[in-house]
Formats: structure tokens, sequence, C-alpha cells
């Protein structure tokens, strides 16, 4: 129940719009309730007592309160929708803010067909609950107590022979979401299962053609295609038994009515009129009832809906501010590990341990070492992307666990391992650190990064639309596409995560060429293969299985670690 | 064209995609065709549910005309206990019509998503460049799922709410034409609103839709690349396009919604009307004598009766609208002709032997000229051979074509003109699955599933035994690393490879390509970021692979290609020099000198080098 409260609570900054859609449902139920006393007063005064004329202002005052009913209706629609589509509009935005928060170490985890179904489908579920739910819950408590209360009124034995099938019905009902809400929140994670098949599929599309994999992946997707058919057919065999009993428990009082009733009018205790409209107003004590059962229902779903929600929304980010961090004045650039060592989630292995290491302002630091051996763990401690789990990192004597996010990230370039180019045009992709970068530095910084004669080869130049993933672009385009992006940010540490391994030579020599001069006056930490890469900067350090074995600069490092000397060899062939 | 023209062409777009309408209901109906027989059962349940539903109100009053009101106590009981029968028999019904419906419903729905998925199959490269993988999810997920409420709630409620207004139009006329007719005045009105709303919710459901998979397209590509959003401060800028884009979806719905909303109040009125009609005119009538007491209170149950299923339908009729629409762009997907199709004489591919020929090969990505312009070709004139057992290395700058000429291998793209043979057959004539299964290709960008290792390097082959994972593993020298994860081939991986390293990434990649044993194996830039002592360990593994098969190396590390048996240079899509590593250093052409680039830095340092060597 409290998941469904807090669902609510996303109305409150349209609590006008929704009072309003509530107002007018509170008159559609009026209208609704007066209705049949008219109908009645009609077919006693006017019929049977024989009075055309007020047979005549009966039904035009029937009209005209039919018409109120329809303004009130549409309101009413339109604005529970309103309300409810601007509660979805914001819960994506807070879930799209959220993972945008949530640090690497979540995104490790996580998948992209889960996240996207839950953004989707499930806030699409809370919002229908938010909309159509409570007004509707409100409107059919009132027509239920409304009629209840109507009945006792009119006719006090016939009502309580009605409202005797109220417990019954809601017993049924009780059964039904308890059974039902398990079902939909499987429902939901198989869903997303589902999404996540076809989403890896689309995105590893190369792969699944080069081993022709097209069946296994078809079937993969039929499998769990299945399975969420099965719990939808199961949740469907519960509604068709549960709903037509509701139905029929309920008639069943209808029809002890129309024997008890008759009864009481032949012996003179009621008017036919009476029995008339007090069938009606059952009437309308059914529908609510069954509303109830809907809504029971709906509210099943949009709880295993709303708590899959929540669940991102709760999520507490890795990497958080402190309280009080403080903004990161302009940065000189003096990188220090002091005795850092760091351990991914999960993992019973240290991946760095016992890392320390200064550089200096302006300095190139070049971080060798195996696949595997801690090199880009290195590198995402900096800009905290994830934090250490012993030790401390410090930039000009800060640590990084003490500024903000913001400010800390702002002063550091980085190309990641990924290049990951955004649908847009080549400008959008190079600009996307400082959208309002002007042409002139666009262009400069691709020059810098070698990709200035490529783009302008293209058919429209920096106006080049990339897809998805940047195709049409050979790999090296890419790369340099990153790093024009991570120069024009113009940072004060630069990170090249292994960012010119798909380059060729001749283009990495340029690139390098570039680079030294850009490196010039910021710190720069490179992570790359090749000996000719690191051969000039002014440290070098080799990593090993997360130990940092070896430091110094290419001359000392020849002399003094074996490690190195094998790298080096290695590429001399 | 001048804004006349303008219009005219606005207003002929809106009668194509009238006409298109039906055609998309017309194909809707037709994935119900295989389940005609639930469909009849549906019916039948359903027009019991209707009789049941219009019997209940005539009953009773009967019940209250001929025996209330005559006292006759014994036939009360009897017309009650017959109300009752009739209610148990509505209770069957419904609850059969709502289990075989929905059966039905979900049925379709799984067959709907299955295509879509087995669709994607078929679809070549050219089409993923193209499009938006959020915006194909949007189709599977949002736009089936429209399609869900359409079909589960939906239909049945349709036709049980035609049935019921049909059976509640019979009663109606039996009991006192007049009064029937009299109450009928108000369906043309009902018709013509109908109508004229239902035109208007088309366009904005259809606006619905689109904006709802641009959102879809727009979460996609930044869930995948939220690191590189972290890493530059995107946040606040994401942010606000993201709540931009969710906007214009909110809009969408809302304004669409203004349409919809007004059909049930509509319906309400003209029911009043008519209620209104008959508690007048039966009123006159009554006191006129000319019928009962008892047939206008019948009458005033069905005029709300008949009115019911009216709503209800209305309502259905917008979900049918919002239903069309994402129907609409299902199939859109599903009508994409595939791109690479089999030839009708299409041979499977004979066990390949492995020579590989490229004959005058030109390829463009793009061949439609754009604004007026050709696209230009990403290889020219290519001519190539590849014996049995060679090793070719392919290398050039980047962007030279070097990616797309191994991808042509694959028939990842056709060729636009001149052929590619393999042991003699046009790689065009042969059946795309049966050449691709005898290929292995690691591409650059090594893509994992999420699953385990062990799953992953199973990927090539499926039903590989434990062991032999294993020593594919070993032979690679990925085994070591993989050992010292968490659960060893049991570690689950993330999607994309979660905290593996690239280069880790792409050991295990090899590892696949390696356990597929294939006749043809093609390494795109496949240890680029490995670090250079593990890859002169992988070499040493590469060597065993490549004997007896014929491989094709893209490489920019020159060390990697020297002992191919055969070098292609290329430059800006044309092989401008080829021969071994020997002979092109000798010619002292671009091969020479990307060569001397990459090792001028190093010529000094060799001597130190071999003095420390392990």
């Amino acid at each position: 129940m409290n998941i469904l409260w807090r669902a609510l609570s996303f109305l409150r900054p349209y609590w006008t719009t929704a009072t309003g859609a509530a107002f007018s449902l509170l008159m559609v139920t009026a209208a609704n309730l007066a209705l049949p006393q008219i109908i009645r007063r009609i077919i006693d005064d006017g019929i049977q007592g024989g009075h055309l004329s007020t047979v005549l202002w009966g039904a035009l005052v029937l009209v005209g309160l039919a018409a109120m009913r329809g303004v009130f209706n549409f309101a009413q629609g339109f604005w529970s929708e309103k309300a409810s589509q601007n509660v979805a509009f914001d819960v994506r935005n807070m879930l799209y803010d959220q993972i945008q928060r949530l640090s690497f170490s979540y995104h490790d985890r996580a998948q992209t067909g889960q996240l996207l179904t839950r953004l989707t489908s499930d806030v699409e579920m809370v919002r229908q609950f938010t909309g159509m739910g409570l007004f509707q819950f409100i409107n059919a408590l009132l027509m239920l107590f409304g009629s209840a209360a109507l009945l006792l009124w009119m006719n006090w034995q016939l009502a309580l022979l009605t409202l005797a099938t109220v417990p019954v019905v809601l017993a049924v009902l009780l059964r039904l979401i308890s059974f039902i809400r398990p079902l939909f929140e499987q429902a939901q994670a198989k869903l997303g299962r589902l999404n996540t098949i076809l989403q890896e599929n689309l995105a590893g599309i190369r792969v699944v053609k080069a081993f022709t994999r097209e069946e296994f992946e078809l079937n993969r997707f039929r499998a769990a295609n299945l399975e969420y058919l099965n719990l939808n057919v199961r949740a469907l065999r519960l509604f068709s038994s549960s709903f037509p009993l509701l139905f029929f428990i309920f008639n069943l009082g209808t029809g002890g009515i129309v024997w008890m009733g008759g009864e009481m009018v032949i012996s003179k205790q009621l008017s036919l009129g009476e029995l008339a409209a007090f069938i009606t107003y059952l009437n309308y004590l059914m529908f609510p009832l069954l509303m109830v059962g809907m809504l029971g229902a709906m509210t099943a779903r949009a709880a295993a809906s709303a708590r899959r929600v929540f669940e991102i929304l709760d999520a507490q980010p890795e990497v958080t501010e402190r309280p009080g961090a403080i903004v990161l004045p302009p940065i000189r650039g003096r990188v220090a590990f002091e005795d850092v060592s760091f351990r991914y989630a999960g993992s019973e292995h240290d991946s760095l341990s016992h890392v320390s290491f200064v550089v200096e302002p302006g300095q190139t630091v070049a971080i060798l070492g195996a696949t595997g051996s801690g090199k880009s763990t290195v590198i995402n401690l900096i800009p905290r992307f994830y934090d250490v789990t012993a030790g401390r990192v410090t930039i000009d004597g800060y640590d990084v666990r003490d500024v903000t996010l913001s400010s800390l990230r702002s002063q550091i370039g980085i190309v990641l391992q990924e290049t990951v180019l955004f649908s847009g045009t080549i400008r959008d992709n190079i600009a996307y650190g400082r959208p309002d970068s002007s042409d002139e530095e666009v262009i400069a910084a691709a020059r810098a990064a070698q990709a200035h004669d490529f783009i302008t080869a293209l058919p429209d130049g920096y106006q080049t639309v990339v897809g998805e993933r940047g195709m049409g672009l050979s790999g090296g385009q890419r790369q340099r596409i990153a790093i024009a992006r991570a120069l024009l940010l113009n940072p004060r540490i630069l990170i090249l995560d292994d960012s010119t391994s798909s380059v060729d030579a001749e283009t990495e020599y340029q690139i390098q060429q570039a680079l030294e001069q850009l490196m010039r006056g910021r710190t720069s930490f490179v992570i790359a293969q090749r000996v000719s890469t690191v051969r000039s900067v002014d440290l070098i350090l080799v990593f090993d299985a997360g130990r940092l074995v070896a430091r110094g600069t290419h001359e000392q490092l020849l002399e003094e670690s074996e490690i190195y000397a094998a790298i080096v060899h290695s590429q001399l062939l | 064209m001048g804004p006349r023209g303008g219009f005219r062409r606005l207003v002929e777009i809106e009668e194509e995609r009238a006409a298109d309408q039906r055609a998309v209901a017309l194909r809707l109906m037709r994935f119900l065709t295989p389940y005609w027989p639930q469909l009849v059962l549906a019916c039948v349940l359903v027009i019991t549910n209707a009789v049941t539903f219009s019997l209940a109100p005539y009953l009773i009053g009967r019940a209250i005309d001929e025996f209330i009101a005559a006292g006759d106590r014994a036939g009360l009981v009897r017309i009650v206990l017959l109300l009752l029968v009739t209610y148990l028999v509505g209770m069957g019904s419904m609850s059969g019509q709502m289990y075989v419906m929905g059966w039905t419903g979900q049925h379709v729905l799984a067959h709907m998503r299955e295509q879509i998925c087995a669709k994607i199959q078929t679809l070549g490269l050219r089409y993923f460049d193209r499009h938006d993988a959020g915006d194909l999810m949007s189709r599977l997920t949002n736009d089936v799922d429209v399609l869900n409420q359409l079909l589960t709630n939906g239909l049945a409620q349709m036709v049980g709410g035609l049935l019921q207004m049909l059976a509640i139009v019979i009663a109606m006329l039996m009991l006192n034409w007049q009064l029937a007719l009299a109450s009928f005045t108000v369906i043309p009105a009902m018709l013509l609103i109908i109508n004229g709303l239902a035109r208007r919710a088309r366009s904005a459901f259809r606006k619905a839709r689109t904006t709802i998979g641009d959102v879809s397209a727009e979460l996609e590509e930044n869930i995948a690349a939220v690191r590189v959003a972290q890493a530059y401060g995107r946040e606040e800028i994401n942010r606000q396009r993201f709540a931009e884009i969710n906007a214009a979806n909110r809009d969408a719905n809302v304004s669409a919604v203004g349409i919809t909303a007004a059909f049930a109040p509509a319906m309400d009125v003209l029911s009043s009307i008519a209620v209104a009609i008959v508690t007048g005119m039966g009123g006159t009538l009554v006191i006129s004598g000319a019928t009962s007491v008892g047939i206008v209170i019948s009458f005033l149950r069905y005029v709300q009766l008949f009115f019911h299923p009216v709503q209800q339908i209305s309502t259905v009729y917008a979900l049918l609208q919002a239903a069309l629409a994402a129907s609409e762009r299902v199939f859109d997907l599903l009508d994409e002709p595939p791109e690479l199709v089999d030839a009708p004489d299409a041979v499977p591919m004979p066990p390949i032997r492995g020579e590989v020929v490229f004959e005058h090969v030109d390829f463009a990505y793009d061949t439609a000229p754009q604004d007026g312009r050709e696209r230009e070709p990403v290889l020219r004139d290519i001519n190539l051979i590849a014996r049995p057992g060679e090793t070719v290395a392919i290398v050039g700058a980047t962007g030279a074509g070097k990616t797309t000429l191994v991808n042509l291998v694959a028939r990842f793209y056709d060729v636009t003109a001149g052929r590619i043979l393999i042991d003699g057959l046009d790689i065009r004539k042969v059946t795309v699955a049966s050449l691709r299964r005898q290929l292995g290709i690691v591409p650059q960008d090594s893509f994992l599933f999420s699953g385990t290792v062990a799953d992953n390097i199973r990927y090539g082959r499926l039903d590989a035994s434990d062991e032999e994972v294993i020593a594919a593993a070993q032979l690679i020298g990925a085994h070591e690393f993989i050992m010292r994860l968490p659960a060893g081939y049991q570690t689950e991986i993330g999607e994309r490879g979660g905290t593996l390293s690239q280069g880790q990434r792409q050991l295990i990649a090899l590892t696949r390509a390696v356990l597929a044993d294939p006749r043809i194996l093609i390494l795109d830039e496949a240890t680029a970021s490995i670090d250079t002592r593990t890859e002169r360990a992988i070499q040493q593994a590469l060597e065993i692979l490549f004997r007896g098969r014929t491989s094709f190396v893209v490489a920019h590390r020159l060390s990697t290609v020297r002992n191919a048996d055969r070098i292609y240079v290329l430059d800006a899509g044309r092989i401008v020099e080829h021969g071994r590593h020997d002979e092109l250093l000798a010619r002292g052409g671009l091969y020479a000198q990307l060569y001397a680039r990459q090792f001028r830095d190093l010529a000094p340092v060799k001597v130190h080098a071999s003095a420390t060597s392990i």
C-alpha cells in the first residue's frame, strides 16, 4: 500500500488539475444518483398520476441534467488524463535523471533492455493507475456508498438484502488481487527479459550475423516470449473465473429483489415506481462494485510496476557528493594516488592493490600493463567513476570525494575505450561536452585530432549525420571524433584510454604530434600498448595484476624493469 | 509549389492515410484468422452473453407487469427462477468469452512479437545502419502493448457490445415499435459524432505513437552510453533534451485524449435525450392508455442498456485508433524487404576449401544518390585472391575501407559491382546461412551478451562441451584471467562485458571464433586492445589457428601481419600494392612508409631491448 501512496504522491504538483477532475467526477456521480429519482417521479406522479405536464417537465430536466453530466464527464476524462500524462512525464524524467546519476558500478550490472522496460511499460502502468485508478476509485466508492444510502433510505429491508452480497463480492475480489499481483510482477520481469534479448540482439547484430546465430536468438526470444504468454494466460484465467462470479453473485441479489420486492408490491407495502427505481439503483451499486474489481486488478498491476520503478529511483548511486562538498577550484593538475586499493562489486580479487604514485602538473604519464592488469581501473578512479575501496585519490591535494562531481569532471577530458557516437551530426558529436562551442572551436579540435580532413571529405562535412553507433565511419575515424570531443573541453587533465589502438601507424603518428602540443601544460594519462607512443613521456607506470610494479622513464625502465623490457621486446619482433 | 498546392497535398496524404487505415485494419484481422475456431467459439459465447444480458430486463419487466401487478405469487417465483437460470448462463458465457478472447489475443500478440524478432534477424546491416535500435524496440514493446489492450479487452467488448445493441434493438421493436422508432431518432446523430471525432483522433494517435518511439530511441541510446554522458558532464543537457522529447509525447497524448474524452459524454447526452423521449412519449401513451407502465419501465431500462455498449464501443474505438496507429508502425517493420535475400536457386555452400577471389569489386554504402550527388564508393575495383590455407593481411590508413572489405566476404553487404567468389562460387548464389556458418569473424567491436563467460564463448558453437570451451580459452590464453573471475567460466558478465576490460573482451571474442572452428577466419582488428605481450602469446595461438584455413587479418600493428602469405595495402578504397612483407618493404611504397613510421622510434632501442630480453 505504501508503494501506491507514493505513486499517488506524484500527482501533488498537479493537484489543481487532479482536484478539478475529482470535482467533475463528483458532479457526474451526483447527476447519476439524481436521475433515477427524477425517473421515479415521472413514473409515479406523472404517468401513473396522469399529469402530462409533469412527464414533459421531467423529460426536460432529464436532458438538462444529462448535458451537465456530459460537460463534467469530459472535464473529468480530460483533466485526469492530463494529470496522469504529466505524472508519466515527471516519473520518466526522474528515472532518466537517476539513471544518469547512477555510478558505473550500477551500470556494470544493469541491462539496457530492463531499464528501458521500466521507463516505458512500467511507467505506463503507474500512469494509468494515477490517472484513472484514483479518480475511478473515488467515484466507485462514492457511488457505492451513495447508492447504498439511497437504497436504505428508500426501503431498508430490500436494501439489506442487496447489501448482503457485498461482503461476498469483496471476498472474491481480495482473493483475486492477492493472487494476481505476484503474477503481474513476474510478467513485467519477463517482459524486461524479452526486451533485453531483443536489445542485445540489436546492439550485437554484427556478432549475431557473423556467427549465423539468428535461429539461436530467435529461439531464445521465442522461449521468453512463451513464458511471458503463459504468465499472461494464467492471469487471464484468474480474471475470467473471478469477474463473471462477481456479476453472478450480484445478480443473485437482483433476483432476490424482484422476488421479495414483488411480494411487497403485491402486499401493497411498496409502489411499482419504487420497485423500478430500486432496481435501477441496484445497477448503480453493481457498477461501482465491478469498478472496484477492475481497479483491484489494475492496482495490483500498478503496484507491481511501481515497485520496479521505485527500485531504480531508490538505488543509491555508489558515488555521491558528500554533504558540503566544495567546488573544486581551477586545478593545476597534480594527481596523487595514496595507497589506493580497489575491488569491483561482487569480485573476490582486488583489481588494484596498494597503488601509490604522484603526477606533477603538466606531466604526461603512460600506463602500461597486460590485459586486465588494472590500467583502466586507475584512470576510472581519477574522475571518480568509482570510489576507491581503500586509500585516496587527490587532485591538487583535494580528495576527489570532497569535491562536487561536476566541478571535478568538467576539468577532466577523457576518451574512453568504447568510442560511442550519438545519432546526430559530426559537429554535435564533437561538441558533446560543450554544445555551445563555436564552429571555429569545433574545427580546431577536429584538426588537433587529425579528423578535419576526413570530415570535410564526407558529403556533408561537419553536418554529416552519423548513425546510432556511428555507422559508416571506420573505427579509427570514430576514435578521432572521440578524441576531438575530449580536446574541445580544453581540460586540465587529459585521459586517453587506449584511444589510438584502432588507428593506423600513420594516423597515430599525426595524432601523437597533435597530442604532444595539447598535452603541454596539462597533466595527461595515456594508456597505450605501443612503446612508440610512450617513449617520450615523463613517467611510465607499469602494472601487473593490479600492482604497480615499475615506474620511471623509458630509459630508466629499460635498465631496471624486466617486464618493461619484455613489453618493448615484444613489439620489435 | 504554392500554399494551395501544399494544402492539396496535405489533403491527399490524409486520404491516402485513410485508405491505408483500412488496409492496416484488414491486415490486423488476418493475424486473427488462424484462430478462427476460437473466434467462432468466442462469438457463440458473446452472443449467449448478450442474449442473457438483454433477457434479464425483459424478464424483470414481465415479472412486474404480469405477475406483480396481477398479484400472481407462484408466477413470480417461476419467473425469478428463470431469471436465476439466465444469470447462471450469463456467468458461464461471460467467463468463457473472457478467457477465449483473452487467450486468442495473447497468442496473436506473442505471434506478432515473434514475427518482429524473426524479421529483425532477416534484415541486412544496411537497415541497422539507418534505424535507431530504440525505435525498433519501441515497436516491440509500446506498440504491441497498445495492441494488447485492444485485443484482450477491446475486441470482446466491441463484438459483445454490437451484439448487445442488436439484441436490445430487436427486443425494443418487439415490445413497442412506435416507442422504439422514436428512441432510435438519436442514432444518426450518434453516428455523425463518432465519425467526426474518430477522424481527428486518428492523426492525434499517430503522433502519440511516433513520439513514444522517439522517447524509446533517446532512452536506448543514452542508457547504453551513460558512461560517456557522465564523463562529459552532459547529464544536465541530456536531461533537458529528454524532457523535451518526453514533453512532446505527453502533449501528443493529452491532445489525443482531448478528442477521445469527448466520446463518452456525447454518447451520454444522446442517451439521456433518448431517455427523455421515451419518458415523454411513453408517459403520453400510458396516460392515453395505449401502453402499460411495465413496458415504459422496461423501455427506460433498454434505452440505458443500449447506450452502455455504445459507451463501451466508443472507448474501444479510441483504443482502436491508437492500435491502428501502432500496427501501422509494426507492419512498416514487418514489410521491410530483407536486403540480402537468398537467390531463388541459391544452393547451400558446400564445405569450403578456402579460395577467396575478389573480381573488380566496387562498393558504396548508400547507392541512392542524395541531393543530386552520387555517393562516394568506399571500395573501387578491388582484385584480390586468397588461396586455401593462406593468411591474407589487409593494411592501410584509417578509413581506407579495410573493415568494409572483410565485411563483404561474409556478405554483410552486397557488392555494388564485380563479384566475390569462394571456391569458384559467387557468394550471391549460395545461401547466406550456409556461407556464414563456415566463417569465423571477430569484429572490431567485441560485443558480449549478458550471460556467463562460458555462454559467450559457446556462442561460436552451441554444442561445445565444457572441455572444448576451456581448451579454446587455453589456446588463446584467456583461461588464466577467466579463472581469476569470481565464478570462473560461470561468472555472469553484464551486457557489453560489464567490468571486463576491452582487451579481456577481445580475448573472449577470439576464443569464441576458435571454438567455431571456421573454414575461413576473419580477424578485424581483433587484437588491437590487447597489450603487446599478451598479443605475442596469442600470435602463437593464431599461427596454429591459421594453419589449414584461409584467414583474413585486418591490423594496424604491422608486427601482427608480417608473417602473412600476402599483404594487401589499401589506400582510399583501392589496392595500391600487395605482396609479402619483405617484398613490400623492398619496394619502398606505402607499406614501407607505414612500417617505417611505426618502428622509427624504436630503432635505437633495439640494442637495449635485446640486451635485457627475457
